[in-house]
């Protein structure tokens, strides 16, 4: 209806270069946003109800088919979960194996993120091939980065997405020291342009938006924060994975297929690149910190847009990683340890390039899944990412429509939302009266 | 250029899935932007929000048909393309989402959803080709880059892909690859499985676990005593049939087969 009486509602029916199918919904009431929804249609898959009665050694494939973005971070964290509930010690080369894995997998899917999905709204295209016509150079950067962090899936892994090398208790097959040593140069190269991305996008435009976030990430000791670690808060949160529960819940919400992460006190907090970097700045290689301060990034970043320089920085990070893996990685005697169930309790937290990924399995002796639980990152954003628009989108308001739609956009996609993942879980809807 | 631009239309419909194979056209990073020449992307919402109206030349649809509005958008698509290929477990199959299909899953919803009164879901995860007429069928969980980028080429130069029907099995005899089931006695479904990975698990020291679907007349029956020779008893069979195309019919009617004897 009119603006004049500065009603309007904006509808974003299809939201693009996101995982998944969700729309967006803002309300405006009197020239104010009253309300942001991210309306997630997603049909849901109920995964953690087909879970129940399978073998537990059947849970790092089956949700690896939650998402085919991040399925490395499924395995991680469900392998992880389950290896705590059967008391299973993972040998140091095998972790750094494991690790290397989700090197590859954070590199795939920065890459992607960065030069694919986010980088043509800070250029004005409406998608990378389209932008490719006028950055070729830029774009074919990113598809040789994402191609790396690809290779280093299959040569782990056998296959980009849904790898099928990670059990419980390790690997089925160890890759040759050859097969390795192959990924030295292609990650070198990708090294050199993970450093260049960073230049690349610092030179973008960002609008000022800043938030006082409540930053939830893992942290580890000398290490930034990928495969494991402690949940940590910036309000001073400290606690291992099997207390996750006692802090966060997900809730349902009408307009959304997926849950809605939350504080118990019902506070909503952000996880992702921008919480880790916040988080872990200390604990980044003197490489990736340099890019971080070249690029003008202080120690804690807090405006969403700027997200693109951390998953920048965070491919810089990811790269060199992964080449001291492989130089210093020595060859175990056996690809797994030996595993055997029993009824326990397990809990699996890692950091999916969205952010944290928390699961759960209750097993009995048999080895059966009795109960799972799994809380995607996608979910713990989505009253974030309403808030953020809540806020950013009062000052944009004077934007017509077309605009004014592909901002909120761009707003959501900051973060990187992957919708097949929160809904085990996006259209934009303004409604201005 | 619009209206004279002749390339053809290509678009990518997302249906429940876990986005993975239409991924798949995004790894393929040395041919994509070539694509992008050859072909204009009339609906990609996953690498674009630019989009073109039908009618369109070739549709590839991911995922499976879980709710009622889902059955009147496929019909929808259907009516606005020239070719429709299916790809991925999900849309040819039904997907791992399928296992709700099986008796004894009831309440699904409830499990994971406190009010599960909001969602339209159905009953039931079913293939695209339950629904609309569909020009091909590629399998895979996920689909393979290779044969993917042979279906586009194929269906874009009028031609009928050449993707090959035989087992896993032939794959491994075709790669030298010693047999896991023979050498290791490690349960592997590749002699009823479909070609398509190249004999992957096989060569990652692991029995396949069945992603690209039954080969054309698998024999199931007789690979029941193999199987069970290998340790599996009857409910771990019931559970490798039972994945990500459970409901394909050779794989669900051997896992009930199994269930009942
Ligand atoms: S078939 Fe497998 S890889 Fe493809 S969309 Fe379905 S779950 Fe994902």
């Amino acid at each position: 209806m009119s603006a004049t009486d500065g009603t309007r509602t904006i509808r974003v029916r299809e939201l693009a270069r996101v995982e998944g199918e969700a729309a967006l919904k803002i309300s405006v009431r009197g020239g104010r946003v009253q309300e942001a929804q991210l309306n997630i249609f997603e049909p849901p898959r109920f995964f953690e109800a087909l879970l129940r009665g399978r073998q537990f050694a059947e849970a790092p494939d089956i949700t690896a088919r939650i998402c085919g973005i991040c399925p490395v971070a499924y395995q991680m964290s469900a392998v992880q979960a389950i290896e705590q509930a059967l008391a299973v010690e993972i040998p140091p080369p095998i972790r750094a194996l494991r690790r290397l894995l989700y090197c590859g997998e954070w590199i795939e899917s920065h890459g992607l993120h960065v030069y694919l999905l986010h980088a043509p709204d800070f250029l004005g295209y409406q998608g990378a091939i389209e932008m490719a016509r006028d950055h070729r150079a830029a774009v074919q950067r990113g598809l040789k980065l994402k191609q790396t962090g690809n290779r280093v899936l299959t040569t782990l892994g056998g296959r980009e997405i849904h790898p099928v090398n990670v059990r419980v208790g390790g690997f089925y097959k160890l890759p040759s020291n050859s097969a390795l040593r192959e990924l030295v140069q292609p990650l070198r190269e990708a090294r050199e342009a993970a450093l260049e991305t960073v230049r690349w996008v610092a030179g973008f435009e960002f609008p000022d938006c800043e938030r006082d976030y409540e930053f939830v990430a893992l942290q580890a000791d000398g290490e930034y924060p990928i495969d494991q670690g402690r949940i940590v808060s910036s309000s001073g949160l400290d606690l291992p994975a099997d207390r996750f529960d006692e802090h966060f819940v997900e809730e349902q919400v009408r307009h959304s297929t997926a849950l809605h992460g939350r504080r118990r006190d019902g506070q909503s907090y952000l996880v992702g690149p921008l919480a880790r970097y916040s988080l872990n700045h200390d604990r980044l290689w003197p490489l990736a910190r340099k890019a971080a301060e070249d690029a003008g990034l202080g120690p804690v970043c807090r405006n969403p847009y700027r997200s693109i320089i951390v998953r920048g920085i965070e491919l810089v990070q990811a790269c060199d990683e992964a080449l001291a893996i492989i130089e210093q990685w020595e060859r175990p005697a056996q690809p797994a340890v030996p595993v055997a169930a029993r009824a326990a309790t397990g809990y699996g937290c890692t950091e999916a390039p969205r952010g944290l990924l928390y699961h759960r399995y209750r097993l009995a002796r048999d080895g059966s899944i009795e109960d799972a639980l799994i809380v995607p990152p996608t979910s713990q954003n989505q009253p974030t990412i309403e808030r953020d628009l809540e806020i950013f989108a009062n000052d944009w308001l004077d934007l017509a429509d077309e605009p004014l739609r592909w901002r909120c956009e761009q707003a959501v996609r900051n973060y990187d939302p992957c919708i097949s993942c929160a809904t085990h879980f996006l259209r934009l809807e303004v409604d201005r009266g | 250029m619009g209206g004279r631009d002749r390339r053809p239309k290509l678009a990518v419909w997302k249906f429940a899935s876990c986005d993975g194979c239409q991924l798949t056209l995004l790894d393929c990073e040395d041919e994509l932007l070539a694509l992008g020449d050859a072909v204009r992307i009339a609906h990609f919402p996953e690498a674009t929000r630019g989009r073109l109206r039908g009618p369109y030349d070739l549709s590839l649809v991911e995922g499976s048909i879980t709710t009622k509005k889902d059955v009147a958008r496929i019909a929808q698509i259907r009516r606005q393309s020239r070719r429709l290929v299916t790809i991925g477990a999900c849309a040819t199959a039904g997907g791992i989402q399928a296992l709700r299909n099986f008796a004894g899953q009831p309440g699904l919803a409830g499990q994971v959803y406190p009010e599960p009164a909001y969602l339209d879901a159905l009953a039931t995860s079913t293939p695209i080709a339950e629904h609309v007429p569909v020009d091909f069928e590629l399998r895979g969980c996920p689909i393979d880059k290779r044969q993917l980028l042979e279906v586009i080429t194929a269906f874009l130069a009028g031609r009928r892909p050449q993707v090959p029907a035989y087992s896993v099995c032939v794959e491994c005899k075709l790669a030298g690859q010693v047999c896991v089931m023979v050498a290791h006695g490690t349960p592997c479904l590749g002699p009823v499985t479909q070609a398509g990975c190249g004999a992957l698990c096989p060569r990652f020291d692991r029995g396949c676990y069945g992603c690209f679907g039954p080969m054309e007349t698998p024999n199931t029956a007789s690979l029941a005593s193999p199987l069970a020779a290998c340790g599996l008893d009857r409910g771990a069979i019931v559970r490798l049939y039972r994945s990500f195309n459970a409901a394909a019919p050779a794989f669900r009617d051997e896992s009930f087969r199994n269930e009942r004897d």
